[in-house]
This record gives structure tokens, C-alpha cells and sequence, in this order.
């Protein structure tokens, strides 16, 4: 079972977008100057150290990026390293919820289950890393399950929080109104937990994110963003280390925007 | 098919007899005595107010009834209605994230052709305008005549109500007893009625039920002698009021 964001036959909604978007055109400013401002100073501190090799002025980083994207290097690796995230995310968010939820639902269960939570949340990553790629060795499985085992715990406390929290008052009610298991569970409960399956994704999203490309650098086959930083750490390529890390900031960026932001919004929608 | 089964609710009263409810002990506290010998009938299209003081088990006995509770000792019989049994609870308990039509929409099964009447009911509680607006959105006495329409969507036989205008000003507590009676007359069904209100107990009740702190009983049974008129006026409804409640 997936907890996923409500499903309604409702399309109203609640603010007005031209009011919105005055607004929204404020903000973008405000991040375009700060952004300009951030690289200026870039500029300025990269030229004062004069070592374009160890500290490139962004100029440099640009071009390389630019130089990566045209033989086409960006985009495969960036293609790899998304996939690995795709699949790393899923299975974090699907098993940490079936987890939770459990958890949450069986106080007995939770009772018993909550010290090996605690021990697996403060397993460092770097030791979930390497087992994973000792045990699995350097293959995708190894990768992605080393990459989801690191947020599986999180989800699944999250995801507890929320189903002990689950309105006992709501419930009688749908039982009282005869409700039956599916409607229960479309109209009741999981509308409840979906700000926590939307607040463990968006958390979820900006670890995994970060843990994939540590992994990609230990085991990366000699593909994906990760290994190519890893790469470049070797050659002391400062400029391409820059080029990927800012190429993916975009890539993640725009899913948080178009994706995460409008989910969170979404379920949100009802509060006052 | 409807008049077959108010034809067999007329010949058959709710019987109530709870023999024993017991809260079991919990830290710090021990096992509570919440009910003890609790029975009476309650016929067809009456409405019955159980009333005490807060803490006297009146929700208890409310949530043993509605069937939400089972750990008690004794029988409840609702007859041929406890399939169309609906409850108003005190808190209005409607879904925030869904909107005021779609929470009275839920009450009925899908392609139910009493979701024809949503509009109409919508109307007769004045929420039209706040149909499409979620309930967090909406003031505490509209939640509470969402809550209402709700229960009478679904045509109950049997009606069960706690608290239901509790925290309310005077004037909305007024506004929705006196829509309670008008939704009661157009659509006669066995109510019982909590409430830790006198007046209300009498303005609305056509029999009195009175539980007492400590004794978990039954102490007072007595019919509520208003017409519909008196009902309206707060004069004979106080004067009721005293002629029940002397004894007290």
C-alpha cells in the first residue's frame, strides 16, 4: 500500500492565482539579485586567490559545464545518477511507509521494532555504503539500495508520527456512517497522512540527493554524477566537480518546484 | 418498502438495558463504575433527552448504543431501525479536508438516489452559499447544521445526538434546536438526545431521561408535557422546566 496524495473530483481552489502572481514575480527578483550578487562575490574572491586551477572563476565553470553538455557527458551521467534517485526514492518512500505505518498501527509491534529504528537512524552512511557495496558488490542494486536504506528509517518515522496521530473521533464516525474499508481509507485516512507522506518526500528528496552521489563516488561503475566528481577529485578538476554540482542544484531544484511544492501544496489546501 | 418499515418500527420500541459499564483501571487511577442497571424502552418517533451533569456517563451510555462501544454487559435491541441509525456528535467530526456537500455526500453510498436531496437539505440548514467551502472555513454553528444535514440525508429510524449545540451563542443554540423540531416534524424518527442543558432538555425532548453523578443510574423518567406552541415560548418552557426538575 502507497500513500498517495487525496484523490478528488474537486477542482476548486482556494487562492486566486492573479492575486498570486504579483507576488510570485517579487520573489523571482528577489532570487535572481541574490543569485547575481552570490556570483558576483565569486568572482571577486576567485580572482583575488588568482589560482584558476584550484579556485575557477565562474566564467570557467560555466564553459566547462557548457563543455560537458555539448559532448553530451552531462547529460548521460546526470540521466544515470536521476534513474538511481528515482529508484532509491521509491523504495525509501514505499517501505518506510509500509514501515511506519505499521509501526504506528501496532503499538506492540512499535514497542518491540523501535530500538532497531533508532539503531538504524544513527547508522552513519558511510557505513551502510560500504557494506552494501561490500556485500552487494558495484552493481545497481548495491547503489540504489545503499542510496534508500539511508531514508528508509526517516520515512518510517515519519510516517508512524502520522498514524498514531490518526483521529480515533473520525474514525467512529465513518463506522457510524457505515463507511465501509475503501471509502475509509480514501476519505479518512489517508488524508491524513498525506502531509506526512509529503513532508517525508520532501525531506526525503534533499538526502537522497546528496547520499546518491556519495555512493556513485564509492561504487559508481564509472557512470553517473557521483563517479565523475570522484573522478575529477583525482585530477584536482575543481572546474568539473563545480560544473556537475551545479548542473544537478538545477536538475533537483526543478523537481522540488514543479513537483514537491505543488504536491505539498495540494494536500495542504483544506487547512485555513 | 418505507412505510413497511416504519410499519414495523410502530410495533416495536428501541429496548435498552445496560447491565454493567465498567472503565477499567488505568495508571494512576482505579477501575470507574459508569453504569449500573441502565434500562428503558423508547418507542418509535419519540424524542428521548437523557440528561445529567457532565461525567455522569450520558456519552457512554450514547456510544454503547450506537454500537461504537461493546465492552459493557447487557443487551441493546434498536429492532428493524439499527440499520439506519445516524449520529450528531458533539464536536461536529466532519472531514476538513473534504467540503461541506461532499461530508454530506460521504454519508450515502455512491449512486444512492438520496444524494438527489443534497441540494434541498443544503437549503432547508442554509449552507447553499458554503457548499463548496471545507468546514475549517466555515463558522462553528454552520459545522454544526452540516453536521445535522448530514444525520438527516440518510432518512434515520433512529437518530442519536450528544451535545450536539454545545458551545454555541444563545441565538445560533435557538436558531438550530428550532431546526432540529422543523427537520424532526417533516421527518418523524426515534431521537435520543444528550444533553447537560435543562432548558434545552425541555424545549426539545418529549420524554426525560435523568442520569445522577455517582449513581450510574436511571433517577427520574418523566414525559415532557408542551405542545409544539409552548415549545416556542420561553416562558412555559421554564415553567416545565421547574415542574421536572423540582424534584431535583
Amino acid at each position: 500500500m502507497v500513500p498517495v496524495s487525496t484523490p478528488t473530483s474537486s477542482t476548486r481552489r482556494p487562492a486566486s492565482t492573479a492575486l498570486a502572481f504579483g507576488p510570485a514575480l517579487g520573489r523571482l527578483g528577489w532570487v535572481i539579485a541574490s543569485l547575481a550578487t552570490f556570483v558576483a562575490l565569486w568572482q571577486v574572491v576567485a580572482m583575488i586567490a588568482g589560482d584558476p586551477r584550484r579556485f575557477p572563476t565562474p566564467a570557467i565553470v560555466f564553459g566547462v559545464m557548457s563543455q560537458l553538455a555539448s559532448t553530451g557527458a552531462l547529460w548521460s551521467n546526470i540521466a544515470v545518477t536521476l534513474e538511481r534517485l528515482v529508484y532509491a526514492f521509491t523504495a525509501a518512500m514505499v517501505i518506510g511507509s509500509i514501515i511506519g505505518i505499521l509501526l504506528g498501527m501496532y503499538p506492540k509491534a512499535d514497542q518491540f521494532f523501535d530500538p532497531w529504528l533508532i539503531l538504524f537512524l544513527n547508522l552513519p552512511a558511510i557505513v551502510t555504503i560500504t557494506l552494501c557495496l561490500i556485500w552487494g558488490g558495484m552493481n545497481q542494486t548495491a547503489i540504489v539500495t545503499a542510496v534508500a536504506l539511508n531514508k528508509i528509517p526517516n520515512t518510517a518515522v515519519t510516517m508512524r508520527e502520522g498514524t498514531r496521530g490518526l483521529s480515533r473521533d473520525l474514525n467512529e464516525m465513518a463506522s457510524v456512517y457505515n463507511f465501509g474499508w475503501w471509502k475509509t481509507l480514501r476519505h479518512v485516512t489517508l488524508p491524513q497522512l498525506a502531509p506526512f507522506f509529503a513532508a517525508a518526500a520532501r525531506a526525503g528528496l534533499a538526502l537522497i540527493w546528496k547520499i546518491v552521489l556519495v555512493v556513485e563516488a564509492f561504487g559508481g561503475n564509472g557512470r553517473g554524477v557521483g563517479y565523475q566528481i570522484f573522478i575529477a577529485f583525482q585530477e584536482f578538476d575543481v572546474a568539473t566537480i563545480l560544473a556537475y554540482a551545479l548542473a544537478f542544484i538545477i536538475i533537483v531544484q526543478i523537481i522540488e518546484f514543479t513537483v514537491m511544492q505543488p504536491l505539498i501544496a495540494r494536500v495542504n489546501r483544506w487547512r485555513r | 418498502m418505507a412505510a413497511l418499515v416504519n410499519g414495523a418500527l410502530a410495533a416495536q420500541p428501541i429496548r435498552i438495558d445496560v447491565k454493567r459499564k465498567i472503565f477499567p483501571a488505568v495508571s494512576g487511577r482505579d477501575a470507574q463504575l459508569v453504569l449500573r442497571d441502565v434500562a428503558f424502552e423508547v418507542e418509535p418517533r419519540s424524542f428521548l433527552v437523557i440528561t445529567g451533569p457532565s461525567g455522569c456517563g450520558k456519552s457512554t451510555l450514547l456510544n454503547i448504543i450506537a454500537g461504537l462501544d461493546t465492552d459493557y454487559e447487557g443487551t441493546i435491541d434498536l429492532g428493524p431501525g439499527k440499520d439506519r441509525l445516524t449520529y450528531v456528535f458533539q464536536t461536529p467530526r466532519l472531514l476538513p479536508w473534504r467540503t461541506i456537500e461532499e461530508n454530506i455526500a460521504l454519508a450515502l453510498p455512491d449512486g444512492d438516489p438520496r444524494r438527489a436531496n443534497i441540494p434541498g437539505m443544503l437549503a432547508r440548514v442554509g449552507l447553499t452559499d458554503a457548499a463548496s467551502a471545507y468546514p475549517e472555513r466555515v463558522s462553528l454553528g454552520m459545522q454544526r447544521r452540516a453536521g445535522l444535514a448530514r444525520g438527516f440525508i440518510l432518512e434515520p429510524d433512529i437518530l442519536l445526538m450528544d451535545e450536539p449545540f454545545v458551545s454555541l451563542d444563545d441565538p445560533t443554540a435557538q436558531s438550530l434546536r428550532q431546526l432540529l423540531m422543523d427537520l424532526w416534524h417533516s421527518h418523524p424518527t426515534t431521537v435520543i438526545f444528550i444533553t447537560h442543558d435543562r432548558a434545552e432538555a425541555v424545549q426539545l425532548g418529549t420524554r426525560i431521561l435523568r442520569l445522577a453523578p455517582g449513581q450510574a443510574s436511571v433517577v427520574q423518567d418523566v414525559r415532557v408535557a408542551l405542545t409544539d406552541g409552548e415549545r416556542r415560548d420561553r416562558a412555559s418552557v421554564a415553567a416545565e422546566q421547574n415542574r421536572i426538575f423540582a424534584t431535583a
